[in-house]
């Protein structure tokens, strides 16, 4: 990274938007807002709210890249790049050991293998449903009446109930009918979070894991699913301060590049 | 396929069209004004299935009529939903073939792209292709109180036995038997034979012009194979398939010397597996189209010429057996690696495109498996796509586009 110049990055997923700002190698800020429905107002603002914050003006940025679903609604960026890509990239960037990379995301999920030089070798991705994603898990806090942001301290403690159903709709009902027998909470959300390691970790096995991993996505903050996760994988997970911003990020490093 | 019109195909960028595509129109068209007043002209009309063997019923100067080439039309033509649901509402499960369901649809209400299709006087069913046929056809059998004649095919482990390959050669004969029961009058071995002739003659025709794509850059797509694929299915057997054929080759050969890609700039070849997803054949090839991406080949559409070496044409009937029974979704993964492996190779492909096909189960089942096969053995990059070839339900647009995205970033890393 010895280009003096300025990227950013710019990741618009289906809740938040996310931009990233970096000037030769060294990260100048983060800054997160939710998406809404007009993913390039969002996109537009969320940079424009990190370079007033930095004191940059947006003329000061070389490169802009886009990643996450609305990454062809950004029409000023100078280039659309997929969030397989962006998160390699970003993972990489924070620790170069880094082999797989598991990014749990509002509508989506994916692992990525990464090879020696942080290049994407497989990746997987769910399928048309919301089970193993941050969706399922904002249902099922809503069919909890509580906080998602409460979610991962309070199930450490917790045994995880049964939660057999994989489909979203389904399994909230079924948290429904374990709230009316009587169920804690902790012992339902560690259930619900290891559903959602369950499916992650089969989609993973489907490429093959490779160590280290890391997570990535708002959902690595977590601790309840991070603890699920490791142990269907049977290993340790690294997740960095950038966890949440992680593909945003690798979008301003992948600008660097071009 | 297209429709009658050919409306919904991608044939590329206009200086680069292929030109045959109105002749094909045309045959097409012809055979689809056939088929719906042979009747009037004192013909009869069979409904067969897609791997099902024509050549007797060509020999017979019975019209085939194929559902699942109608289905097919029904998909390109967008009006898969509407069908499906209506069979939906009707109480088959949105679980069956989109073909068996836009059809059966079709039947009743006589709607789709073409108003519905003739109504047939027998059926042949093959299950080379799948179980879902037996049922598909008995339905159909019920619905128009029509006879049905079944050929059973044993699924393909290894290799076929002497025992399997009399077991469907008798069959293949009781086919004979009831052609001239319904048709009353005997088969004549001699026109067969011609037919056979031009069958193989077709067939290899065809894969020629599958060929013509291991030339650098590629001057036909698997997306225009799709739709030039029509007659070798509908009509193999008949010289104006031959003739079809012909023709195109020479066009495609044409294009090579003048040095036409049916992908401008192309830098990455591509193998897909399973069927097109009808309704979405334009917008896929502008996708891989605009990644400099070409899909050069496919396992569908090479699927009737992959069992040429099996076949000897002057003694067409008695190798029918055997090339019946191998077609590409009878086969079992070993032998299916094999040939994903020779495609590979031939055709030089940097990746491999699965599409996991929601209605068809027997191409897609075990994909997965496959996929980690090709990885391992073959070294290259894969990926899945799923959809449904018919029912637009099941394609989700931007999830796909991110695939592609992400795949063809990890192919040009
Ligand atoms: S299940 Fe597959 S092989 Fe059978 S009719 Fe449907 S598409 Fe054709």
């Amino acid at each position: 990274m010895s280009d003096p110049k300025i990227t950013a990055g710019i990741d618009i997923g289906s809740i938040t938007a996310k931009a990233v700002v970096m000037r030769d190698g060294n990260i100048l800020g983060t800054r997160v807002r939710f998406t809404g429905y007009n993913a390039k107002k969002a996109g537009q603002d969320v940079l424009d709210g990190l370079l007033s914050e930095i004191g940059l003006m947006p003329n000061e940025v070389a490169t802009v890249v886009s990643t996450g679903y609305g990454r062809n609604a950004v029409d000023f960026a100078d280039k659309a790049i997929t969030e397989i890509t962006c998160h390699g990239a970003g993972a990489w960037f924070i620790n170069p050991e880094i082999r797989f990379v598991i990014d749990v995301g509002g509508q989506d999920s994916k692992v990525i293998r990464l090879d020696n030089n942080g290049k994407v070798v497989d990746f997987a991705m769910n399928d048309k449903c919301a089970a193993g994603t941050g969706r399922f898990l904002e249902v099922m806090a809503r069919a909890l009446e509580m906080d998602l942001e409460a979610f991962g301290d309070l199930s450490l403690a917790g045994t995880p109930a049964k939660i057999s159903s994989i489909c979203t709709v389904f399994a909230e009902s079924e948290v429904v009918s374990l709230i009316a027998k009587g169920e804690t909470r902790e012992n339902i959300i560690a259930g619900i979070h290891e559903s959602v390691a369950s499916r992650i970790s089969a989609m993973a096995r489907r490429i093959g894991i490779v160590l280290p991993i890391m997570m990535t996505g708002g959902v690595a903050k977590n601790k309840g699913i991070l603890q699920a996760m490791e142990k269907k994988l049977g290993a340790p997970i690294v997740v960095s301060g950038y966890a949440q911003v992680n593909g945003a990020l690798g979008a301003a490093i992948l600008a660097g590049r071009m | 396929m297209s429709d009658v019109n050919g409306k919904n195909i991608d044939s590329g960028k206009d200086n680069h069209r292929i030109k045959s595509v109105s002749r094909m129109k045309e045959i097409l068209t012809g055979y689809y004004i056939d088929a719906k007043t042979a009747r009037e002209n004192g013909k009869k009309v069979a409904w067969i299935t897609s791997g099902g063997p024509v050549e007797p019923l060509i020999a017979m100067d019975v019209i085939p009529v194929y559902p699942e080439n109608h289905g097919a039309m029904v998909g390109a033509s967008k009006m898969g939903v509407d069908l499906c649901q209506k069979a939906e509402e009707m109480g088959y499960s949105s679980d069956l073939c989109s073909y068996a369901r836009a059809d059966i649809a079709c039947a009743v209400t006589q709607g789709g792209p073409i108003g519905g299709l003739p109504e047939p006087d027998f059926l042949v069913c093959c299950n080379n292709i799948c179980g879902t046929v037996l049922k598909w056809y008995e339905v159909v059998a019920r619905h128009y109180h029509v006879p049905l004649f079944i050929l059973d095919t044993p699924f393909i482990h290894r290799e076929m036995k002497k025992e399997a390959q009399q077991y469907v050669m008798d069959q293949i004969y009781e086919y004979i038997e009831f052609l001239e029961k319904q048709c009353g009058r005997k088969m004549d071995y001699d026109r067969m034979n011609e037919v056979g002739v031009l069958a193989v003659e077709g067939l290899r025709l065809w894969q020629a012009v599958l060929d013509t794509a291991t030339h650098k850059p590629s001057p036909i797509s698997a997306f225009d194979a799709f739709f030039h694929l029509g007659l070798i299915v509908t009509l193999r057997g008949t010289q104006v398939t031959v003739d079809y054929y012909k023709g195109l080759l020479d066009e495609m050969n044409e294009r090579i010397s003048n040095n036409i890609a049916m992908v401008p700039g192309e830098k990455y070849r591509l193998l897909w597996d399973n069927l097109p997803i009808w309704y979405r054949t334009r917008w896929l090839s502008d996708k891989f189209a605009s990644h400099n991406a070409c899909l050069v080949a496919d396992t569908y559409t090479s699927a009737w010429s992959g069992v040429l070496p099996l076949i000897d044409e002057n003694r067409f009937l008695e190798t029918m057996s055997l090339s019946y029974s191998n077609v590409y979704i009878n086969i079992s993964h070993d032998m299916m690696i094999n040939k994903l492996r020779e495609m590979i190779e031939k055709y030089d492909a940097d990746g491999l495109v699965m599409h996991s096909n929601r209605s068809c189960k027997p191409y897609s089942l075990g994909q997965y498996d496959l996929q980690k096969m090709v990885m391992d053995q073959l070294k290259i990059p894969t990926l899945i796509i799923e959809a449904d070839m018919v029912d637009e339900r099941h394609f989700a647009e931007s999830q796909i586009e991110t695939r592609i995205d992400a795949f063809m970033e990890t192919l040009k890393s």
